[in-house]
């Protein structure tokens, strides 16, 4: 690393643990506050004769922690207790001891990963990534079997001359100056840059490429990704049709379906008899229904007053002689079969709950044409009720 | 290389604190044997939550030993005698599990022979509880512990005159095999003991569970008396904070090795929700007992935790005195938790009596006596340990 003519400490190389630690209670009591020292291992009673008080990362790993650690608890919370209710294994949404061992781990994740970044952050002062000590020759040395200390500049009672006899005075082995790295300009459209950008995307992409497509699928993990079956729409090098997706034979009946008759007829010259006998609960399933499907083209109460707005022709009433004398076995044919623009309901509704709608015109088309003598009997009922 | 300038000087306890223990002791002792004439049934869970809490103080502080020895520690050194003093009683143990052996069936629903004989579960089990065996395999494990004790301590004993360091060789050995021979037997000794209260429970983390109580109480009763030497002076000048540092650290790990398996094991249970294996702790969270239990939680997890946490508080001698002494207590309430809500086995319902604490009073009374008496005749510290002199230069 080109190094610039600007001092960043005077460093000294001890040979032996005793040594050192007498260098760094010596250099604390001279009265020098910024100062380090560096071994390959560490030293039992360094912390003391350095002068240092206890490290205050721990709060760091505290907070952080706790931070990570109710964190996940509250997701947990939220996405399993209020936002997607899942039941698992019947034990209550928020189930406390099922969590305690995420959270447990969470806490310990954080804790470790904040206390590093944040070790990391103080000690290379981010945002720069590299300490003025890296890649010296006495870093080189203590990192393997010397110990070493050093004085910054930032010391106030810096003075090169007076530091360097200090450490020959304790026994250095040797005494170095250590200059800070050369400033390098840094510009994010230098060629080497930009190249060496596009190879880690590639780089980035091939790999997840070649991961998620070709490795993932090796034998023998692919017998799930690809089974000897048709996906829908896929051609069939088979049959004739190349057609994956047969027609059923011709005559098939769906379980549970009973053909209708007359289908596709128009005027049927016979249709079938009523079977439902009309019951209020029968009825009000037949309101549901009517009110569904029949609604929107024949109005609420089937006068013909489409809400349609012109969309479609108009339904027309269900209260013409015409319909009022039609059997109720035509009635079904119609919303069986469908009649010019009105469609078939077949498919759509049960046989059942066709009847049930037949049996619910008959009932509208008897509120409609209401005598006197109903009302009669409604008030002599309403008289007898009350006493 | 003798090292008979260790600096150390050989005190004498106040000759009160011997009697105290006896007193204790005979008080104890008296009002225990008054209580198990007149309500056997009721005395001798009393009294098996007392011997076991002298049993895990006592194998415990043997599992230290030979764990300083195994591992070669340094820093623990000057505080091991203390371990082996607390470990004195294991030979008296072999005695005071007589009386438990004599009345396995006021305490045993497997011994009732009418019992088992219309339990088909029963009679499966059978085969490994039944009173000949159990009582053949409580005292052959006792005796190994014994014989065990019996080595270590005496190997560490003639160190003091001879200062051979082949001795300490020897010691490392015999902990190496003590150690996994230790696992085995305190989880025996366990499923023995508690968990056949309940005989048709099972949790398959029980053994550890105890082991880890064991440990705690050990190491609690150790910070405790050496915190107290210290202060009164018994213990050597050279004995410095940070070795206070590394005991209130072991003890915060295993505070934190208790808490996880204790959960370990609830939370199993729970995930598996099998009847016959969460009715135990249903019956712990019963009336009372559920206050019991949350005390447990609070008071032997999260109190020592919370106190043991920060660096300062582990080398806060007054805080560790204090936290020690309540580790004792939590972890014998703990064994209360484990015992008494079992006794239902028997027919029996539940009450507080005066008989647990006369036999507490007598355990104690056991640890302070045996502690004062070791005292007396032999050396606090291992004056010629080969590491005495590492460990007493400990510095963090
Ligand atoms: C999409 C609108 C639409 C819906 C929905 C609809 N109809 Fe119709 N319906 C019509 C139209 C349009 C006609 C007139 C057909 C024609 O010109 O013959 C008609 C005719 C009829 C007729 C014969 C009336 C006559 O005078 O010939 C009956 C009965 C009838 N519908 C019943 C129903 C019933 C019951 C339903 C509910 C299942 C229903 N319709 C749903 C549009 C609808």
């Amino acid at each position: 690393m080109a190094r610039s003519n600007n001092l960043h400490s005077v460093a000294a190389i001890f040979d032996t643990p005793n040594k050192i630690i007498k260098a760094a209670e010596k250099v604390r009591d001279e009265g020098y506050n910024k100062f380090d020292v560096n071994t390959p291992y560490p030293l039992h009673g360094m912390d003391k004769a350095m002068g240092l008080s206890s490290s205050k990362v721990g709060f760091v790993t505290l907070f952080c922690g706790l931070f990570g650690g109710s964190f996940i608890l509250l997701f947990m919370w939220w996405t399993l207790a209020k936002n997607y209710q899942l039941f698992i294994g019947g034990k209550p949404f928020f189930a406390l001891p099922a969590f305690i061992p995420i959270t447990f781990e969470i806490t310990v994740l954080i804790g470790a990963v904040s206390t590093f970044i944040a070790l990391i952050a103080v000690f290379f002062k981010l945002p720069f990534n590299n300490h003025p000590l890296h890649d010296t020759d006495y870093m080189k040395t203590v990192s393997v079997d010397k110990y070493g200390i050093y004085i910054t500049t930032e010391d106030p009672k810096f003075d090169k001359e007076k530091i360097i006899s200090l450490f020959k005075s304790l026994g250095a082995v040797s005494t170095d100056l250590i200059y800070l790295p050369k400033q390098e300009k840094f510009s994010m459209f230098n060629l080497k840059f930009v190249l060496f950008l596009i190879f880690v995307a590639a780089g980035t992409s091939g790999s997840t490429y070649l991961l998620l497509n070709k490795l993932m699928y090796i034998t023998p993990f692919d017998w799930m990704e690809f089974q000897e079956k048709y996906t829908p729409q896929e051609t069939s090098l088979f049959f004739g049709d190349r057609r994956s997706m047969r027609t059923p034979v011709d005559g098939t009946v769906a379980k549970g379906f009973i053909p209708y008759p007359y289908k596709g007829i128009a005027n049927p010259t016979e249709v079938l008899s009523n079977p439902t006998i009309p019951t209020e609960d029968l009825l009000k399933m037949g309101k549901k229904k009517y009110l569904t499907f029949c609604s929107p083209c024949h109005g609420n109460f089937a006068e013909g007053d489409s809400r349609l707005n012109g969309q479609f022709p108009n339904g027309p009433t269900l209260h013409s002689d015409k319909i009022i004398k039609y059997s109720d076995g035509m009635l079904y044919h119609i919303i069986t079969n469908g009649q010019n623009a009105m469609p078939a309901y077949d498919l759509q509704i049960t046989r059942h709950e066709r009847w049930a709608i037949v049996d619910y015109i008959r009932v509208l088309q008897r509120a409609k044409n209401a005598k006197n003598s109903d009302l009669v009997e409604i008030k002599k009922e309403s008289t007898t009720n009350g006493q | 290389m003798a090292n008979n300038d260790s600096g150390y000087i050989k005190k004498v306890l106040p000759s009160k604190i011997g009697k105290i223990g006896l007193i204790l002791f005979i008080i104890g002792a008296v009002t225990g044997l008054y209580g198990y004439i007149f309500d056997p049934s009721r005395a001798v869970f009393s009294y098996l939550t007392s011997f076991w809490f002298l049993l895990s103080i006592a194998v415990g502080s043997l599992l230290l030993v030979a764990i300083e020895y195994a591992a070669s520690a340094t820093w623990s050194t000057p505080f091991r005698r203390m371990s082996e003093f607390l470990a004195s009683s294991i030979p008296l143990l072999i005695i005071l599990v007589i009386p438990l052996l004599l009345s396995i069936q006021y305490l045993f629903v497997w011994s009732h022979t009418d019992v088992v004989a219309n339990d088909h579960m029963l009679q499966a089990k059978s085969v490994f509880l039944n009173t000949p065996f159990f009582s053949v395999r409580v005292i052959v494990i006792l005796l190994i512990w014994s014989l065990f004790y019996y080595l270590i301590i005496r190997n560490s004993r003639q160190q003091d005159n001879s200062g051979d360091q082949a001795l300490t060789k020897n010691n490392i050995k015999l902990s190496i095999i003590f150690i996994p021979l230790f696992a085995i037997s305190l989880t025996l000794q366990s499923i023995d003991w508690i968990m056949s209260l309940e005989t048709k429970w099972f949790s398959t983390m029980f053994g550890v569970y105890l082991f880890a109580g064991a440990t705690c109480s050990a190491l609690a009763a150790l910070a405790f008396i050496s915190v107290l030497l210290k202060e009164k002076g018994y213990f050597h000048p050279k004995i410095t904070k940070d070795h206070f540092y590394s005991l209130g650290t072991l003890m915060f790990v295993f505070i934190c090795f208790w808490g996880y398996i204790a959960f370990s094991q609830y939370m199993l249970i729970w995930y598996g929700n099998l009847p016959e294996e969460t009715f135990w702790f249903m019956q712990r969270w019963e009336g009372g007992w559920k206050f019991v239990s949350l005390f447990i939680i609070f008071g032997h997890f999260i109190v020592p935790f919370a106190t043991l946490l920060s660096h300062p508080s582990k080398t806060n001698l007054k805080k560790l005195k204090f936290i020690s002494i309540w580790i004792l207590a939590m972890h014998f309430i703990d064994l209360y938790w484990l015992i008494m809500p079992s006794m239902h086995g028997n027919g029996l319902h539940y009450s507080f009596s005066w008989m647990d604490i006369s036999f507490l009073a007598a355990s104690v009374g056991i640890i302070i006596f045996m502690f004062n008496k070791m005292f007396e005749r032999y050396n606090l510290i291992p004056v010629k340990d080969p590491k005495l002199q590492r460990g007493l230069d400990f510095h963090l």
